[in-house]
């Protein structure tokens, strides 16, 4: 037995979604760091990534950690892992995610993700927790996203448009 | 905009969206944010109670400010509020916003967890669910202290929903890994461990990363798993794409859960159960199968997902290390992978393959693919895959064919990306000097180092070739000839010029008979580099020029020329000037005799671990496998033997740490400046180190070779060591305010810190965590001169440090020196003894120990041809006068180590006397005021049966007795 390994499974360190153009749209943190670490992480991996050409590795080292991107449309899905977790195995959670948005907002694009930022957390917490895979069927995790939909618009009042506008 | 509201639709929200997607510039958003910043904050703060749709849009546009970037001081309390709403909607906002924007702020904290809390008792499983998630994002530890004995109830009770369950376990495990001294697992661990056994593919999926983390922690605790966890796979690995429905993703059968088993196993050594090991085997062989049959679906979602379990199958067969037949078809599979036309995998098998190079079983196997490795280093396009090809390369050298890769390599790096070029140095360096089978092939490479990369070779590496250089004779000439042959190119970098001057200075004399490397024209090859270069470099060709003035006397006048030119002479920096100053002196005084010795050839180093190893090491990271695996998988003797020892990290660098000049000066000319110095007289220095040690002299006194370390009248014993120390007037005082404790008797391992010093004067001494005593001496003759260090590290005063010319007073972290004069007197086997007393807080602290001055100090080496020795060997044949000792080896056989340490002994070691070229043989005279002992050394290494046969022969038996005995701790 010649590798020192010990970690824990799959944890990922963090999730990052971001634009063609940089700019961040959903940002998810499964290790305690200040605001301004996680700022110059999110600084650098964008511009890391971004620089990189489209035939190139999904992988890639960064720091100590192992990065695994995909970009789908216009934007990046970026997560850190351990450098000796299974590379192949989180771009398919990537991939599910991705799936999983797609399948909730009806063909998702950046702009489901931006105006509805809320949903697109709910659904990640119900696919990963901590960092790790807590439901991987994707039957199972829109059930349970659709049930709170269905609590909600039970308890929902109608609002008029005039009172929404004049509250803004 | 698309099919957005699902549920809710808070307008007011998407029409902030639309605003701020709408600004035109940097500052128009800003203007916009602090407009609503503020509106937000008068609502907030107004009188009006807000109704809990206001406070959720509110609190939710505070969120989308946040995570565009902005801070948010404020709106933490309305989303606390939020978590106690019953509408689920409120209550789920309220949660987003603490898991994204709270810090450790305990007053919310309290409120946080109280909602938190009865949340988990509503049994509503969607309100715990969202209270759980809330949890495992914080994961404070607060919250740990609240909830770390409540979470594992509700993940075992038989009651709890499957979600629930999911989000309770890796509830626990992030809260296990910020405080695990609060997750008692306990009574629950078998149940917990039984999840693996669950009906629901969900829950296991979230258990058995809880159960794995645990499993590193307590592997004998949860051991049960391992069966559990094989079942398991099994019956996945054998079930029809379809079976597990929603769990199969891309007609491959639950790849999460197949990789998390895969690697819960990894946590464990192999099976010991027979049935159950023949299973898993069975699983992995299916595995390496399946990867061979044509695929399901073309997708890469389905590739991916079937690859990943390989992998992570390969990662459990690796680390099982112990099935050749699976490892040798691990290797197969990643072969065909490399040629992959998907970058990914290629750069996976290129990683995986990496720690497959180091199990021995696969090894050959990993070789096989040199070829492909050396092309995906020259065609990758992607510089991360080149790494990996790099990191293989290096992974599966061996002797075989250590010369091509090198080769390879040193052609990469002249295109190498900039990113890892300093990293390829030291990986060249180190399988050069680890596989070198002839030292000229190992300079060789090293020079091309320097000429490709030199801007990338450190220190380190430059420092290693001088070392070996230094140590092998055999390498020597060459060495010389080929620095001279490449400090001819007009520009060369300046690390070649600093091995290059060192190497000249030394053996330049080898080389000089050719009249095409004179002597002069080697110091004008030298010298003109000289301006080029910076300060350390030229202190260093400045100690070259006066070594070639020892080597080549003809050389002399030119080179004091440059001396006393202006530009050296008074050079602004002071060590240049120094030097020029020094070594102008030095060669315009000193007879030749003397000046032979203060510049003679350096002795060799110490053999040591290559720093550049050390230095690699740091580089990567303790994760770093292929370095591990370097000291792992050493697969063949190295040329340079006893490379394993300690993590020496500066070589080169130890040797100066006598040296003043904090340049680097490594032909250590200043250190050898105090040698020499006027032989103490006695009295001169007196000191008062033995003053306690009064009462235990009697006792040593019942020897008659004994030594008096005691102030007292040396009554007794005129045959004895005598410590000089202070007339009685002069201690009197001292002792006296000092109480009266007795010395304490000699520490135990005072013996063992006596051997250190045999063969060498200087160390430390004696290190405890209050004081550090270290030592430096000389000896002349029968005299000698030892100074004593006393490093306080603590940063409190010790009181009354009895040890008297002495201040009584040791600052914090301070050291006080100590000079003791000694003269032997008589041959003597016991060591003087020294008490050290000190008051340290209210303390009185009693040390003694044993001074490192032993019989052997007082050598003179003896030169002599073989007839000679053997003649005197001859006639020191009584039985009394022969002492004789088989031992076995402590260290490793190393001929320069030994050579090394015969040196410190004070002996002269004698060259072609002995007819076994393996045996030492040594020679010298130990100097007492009474008489002189002549005495000789043989000393035969057997190597096969680590054994040593150590033969002494003086013309007195106590001598030869005792040399035997210091000696055979030595080797």
């Amino acid at each position: 037995m010649k590798r020192k390994r010990l970690n824990t499974g799959f944890k990922m360190q963090f999730m990052l979604l971001f634009s063609r153009q940089g700019k961040l749209r959903l940002q998810k943190w499964y290790v305690p760091l200040s605001d301004k670490e996680k700022k110059k992480i999110t600084r650098e991996l964008v511009q890391t990534v971004l620089a990189r050409k489209p035939k190139m590795c999904s992988f890639l080292e960064w720091r100590d950690l192992k990065i695994v991107y995909k970009r789908y449309a216009s934007l990046y899905f970026c997560c850190a892992i351990e450098n000796q977790d299974n590379e192949l195995i989180t771009l398919e959670i990537i991939h599910r995610y991705v799936e999983l948005l797609d399948k909730y907002f009806g063909s998702v694009c950046e702009l489901d993700i931006i105006f509805n930022f809320e949903k697109a957390y709910f659904i990640l917490d119900e696919f990963l927790l901590g960092g790790e895979a807590q439901e991987t069927s994707k039957k199972n995790v829109l059930k349970a996203i659709e049930q709170a939909d269905l609590l909600q618009e039970e308890a929902e009042t109608p609002r008029s448009v005039l009172e929404e506008i004049g509250l803004t | 905009m698309p099919a957005v509201s699902k549920g809710d639709g808070m307008r007011g929200l998407a029409v902030f969206i639309s605003d701020i997607r709408n600004c035109k510039s940097k500052e128009a958003e800003i203007k916009r944010i602090n407009k609503e910043l503020a509106n937000i904050r008068s609502k907030f703060k107004g009188d009006k109670a807000l109704d809990g749709y206001s406070k959720k849009k509110y609190v939710c546009k505070l969120l989308f400010i946040f995570l565009l970037g902005h801070d948010i001081d404020f709106g933490h309390m309305e989303a606390v509020n939020l978590l106690s709403s019953n509408k689920y909607t409120e209550k789920q906002i309220g949660y987003l916003f603490i898991s994204v924007l709270v810090n450790s702020n305990s007053e919310l904290i309290r409120l946080i967890n109280n909602a938190i809390k009865n949340d988990l008792a509503s049994r509503n499983p969607t309100f715990m669910c969202l209270a759980l998630h809330c949890i495992a994002n914080v994961g404070s530890r607060e919250m740990a202290e609240a909830f770390a004995g409540e979470i594992p109830r509700i993940l075992v009770a038989g009651d709890t929903m499957d979600s629930v369950k999911q989000s309770a376990a890796l509830c626990l495990l992030r809260l296990y890994k910020t405080s695990p001294d609060l997750v008692l697992m306990g009574e629950w661990t078998s149940r917990v461990v039984h999840l693996l056994n669950d009906q629901h593919m969900g829950v296991v999926t979230a258990a058995i990363s809880l159960i794995t983390c645990l499993s590193q922690k307590n592997p004998d605790e949860f051991k049960t798993c391992v069966s559990l966890a094989v079942s398991r796979l099994s019956r996945i690995v054998s079930s029809a794409s379809t079976d597990l429905q929603d769990y199969t993703y891309y007609f491959v059968p639950a790849p999460w859960l197949s990789c998390k088993l895969l690697r819960l196993l990894q946590c464990y050594p192999p099976p010991e159960d027979g049935a159950v090991k023949g299973r898993l085997v069975e699983c992995l062989e299916t595995i390496l199968n399946k990867a061979q049959e044509p695929p399901k679906s073309k997708k890469v979602q389905h590739s991916n997902a079937k690859n990943a379990i390989l992998f992570e199958a390969i990662s459990l067969i690796i680390h099982y290390d112990s099935e050749p037949n699976l490892l040798v078809r691990a290797c197969n599979q990643l072969g065909q992978f490399l040629q992959h036309r998907e970058t990914n995998l290629r750069y996976l098998a290129l990683e995986s393959m990496c720690t497959l190079a180091s199990s021995e079983f696969s090894h050959e196997a990993v070789k096989t693919h040199i070829e492909t490795v050396i092309n995906a280093l020259k065609t990758e396009r992607d510089v991360s895959v080149r790494q990996r090809a790099a990191d293989l390369l290096y992974a599966m050298c061996d002797r075989s064919n250590a010369k091509q890769i090198v080769a390879e390599m040193l052609s990469y790096l002249e295109t190498a990306d900039y990113s890892i070029r300093e990293e390829m140095v030291l990986k060249v360096a180190i399988l050069a000097e680890k596989y070198a089978v002839d030292y000229s092939w190992y300079v060789d490479t090293i020079l091309n180092l320097i000429r490709i990369a030199g801007d990338y070779v450190s220190e380190e590496v430059w420092y290693r070739v001088i070392q070996i250089v230094i140590n092998r004779d055999d390498v020597q000439g060459y060495a010389a000839k080929t620095v001279f042959e490449a400090l001819q190119a007009p520009a060369c970098h300046e690390n070649m010029v600093k091995v290059g001057g060192y190497i000249l200075g030394e053996f330049g004399n080898l080389i000089a008979g050719d009249p095409r490397s004179s002597p002069l024209i080697q110091f004008n090859l030298l010298h003109s580099k000289f301006h080029l270069c910076s300060v350390p470099t030229r202190a260093l060709l400045l100690s070259a020029y006066i070594k070639f003035i020892n080597l080549f006397p003809e050389t002399k006048a030119t080179i004091q020329e440059v001396l006393r030119s202006d530009s050296q002479i008074r050079n602004s920096d002071v060590e240049l000037q120094q030097r020029a100053v020094e070594y102008l002196k030095l060669s315009s005084i000193a007879s030749t005799d003397v000046l032979a010795t203060v510049l003679e050839e350096m002795p060799p180093f110490p053999e040591r671990e290559s720093s550049i190893l050390a230095k690699l090491k740091k580089k990567k990271g303790p994760g770093a496998v292929s370095v591990s695996e370097l000291e792992d998988g050493k697969r063949e003797g190295e040329l340079n033997g006893a490379g394993e020892r300690g993590t020496d990290a500066s070589a080169i660098a130890t040797s100066n740490a006598s040296t003043p000049s904090p340049s680097a000066d490594l032909l250590g000319l200043r250190s050898a400046a105090p040698v020499g110095s006027a032989p103490p007289s006695a009295g001169s220095l007196l000191v008062d180190v033995f003053s306690e040690a009064g009462p235990a002299a009697p006792s040593a006194a019942v020897n008659d070779d004994n030594f008096l370390s005691d102030l007292e009248p040396p009554t007794e014993n005129s045959d004895s060591l005598l410590v000089e120390g202070p007339s009685e007037s002069d201690s009197a005082p001292s002792s006296s305010s000092l109480g009266s404790e007795d010395p304490a008797p000699p520490l135990p391992e005072s013996d063992e810190l006596l051997n250190k010093f045999v063969c060498k004067n200087n160390g430390v001494l004696f290190e405890n965590q209050l004081l550090q005593i270290g030592i430096k001496s000389e000896y002349r003759q029968n005299l000698g001169r030892m100074y004593l260090f006393y490093g306080n590290k603590t940063s409190v005063q010790f009181l009354n440090l009895q040890a008297k010319p002495v201040e009584p007073l040791v600052e914090g972290g301070a050291q006080v020196q100590q000079v003791i004069n000694i003269e032997c007197l008589s041959d003597f086997s016991e060591a003087p003894l020294l008490n050290i007393k000190f008051r340290y807080g209210g303390a009185l602290q009693n040390i003694t120990l044993k001074l490192p001055i032993t019989i052997n100090k007082f050598f003179q080496p003896t030169e002599m041809a073989s007839q000679d020795f053997f003649q005197r060997w001859k006639q020191l044949s009584l039985p009394q006068q022969e002492a004789q000792k088989i031992f076995k080896a402590n260290n490793a056989m190393d001929t320069e180590v030994l050579k090394a340490k015969l040196l410190g002994l004070g002996t002269a070691l004698l060259e072609n006397v002995d007819p076994n070229p393996e045996n030492f043989v040594c020679a010298g005279v130990i100097q007492t005021k009474a008489q002189q002992v002549g005495c000789l050394l043989r000393l035969e290494p057997n190597a096969q049966a680590q054994m040593y046969r150590l033969t002494l022969r003086s013309s007195k038996d106590s001598v030869s007795k005792r040399l035997c005995e210091l000696l055979a701790e030595q080797f």
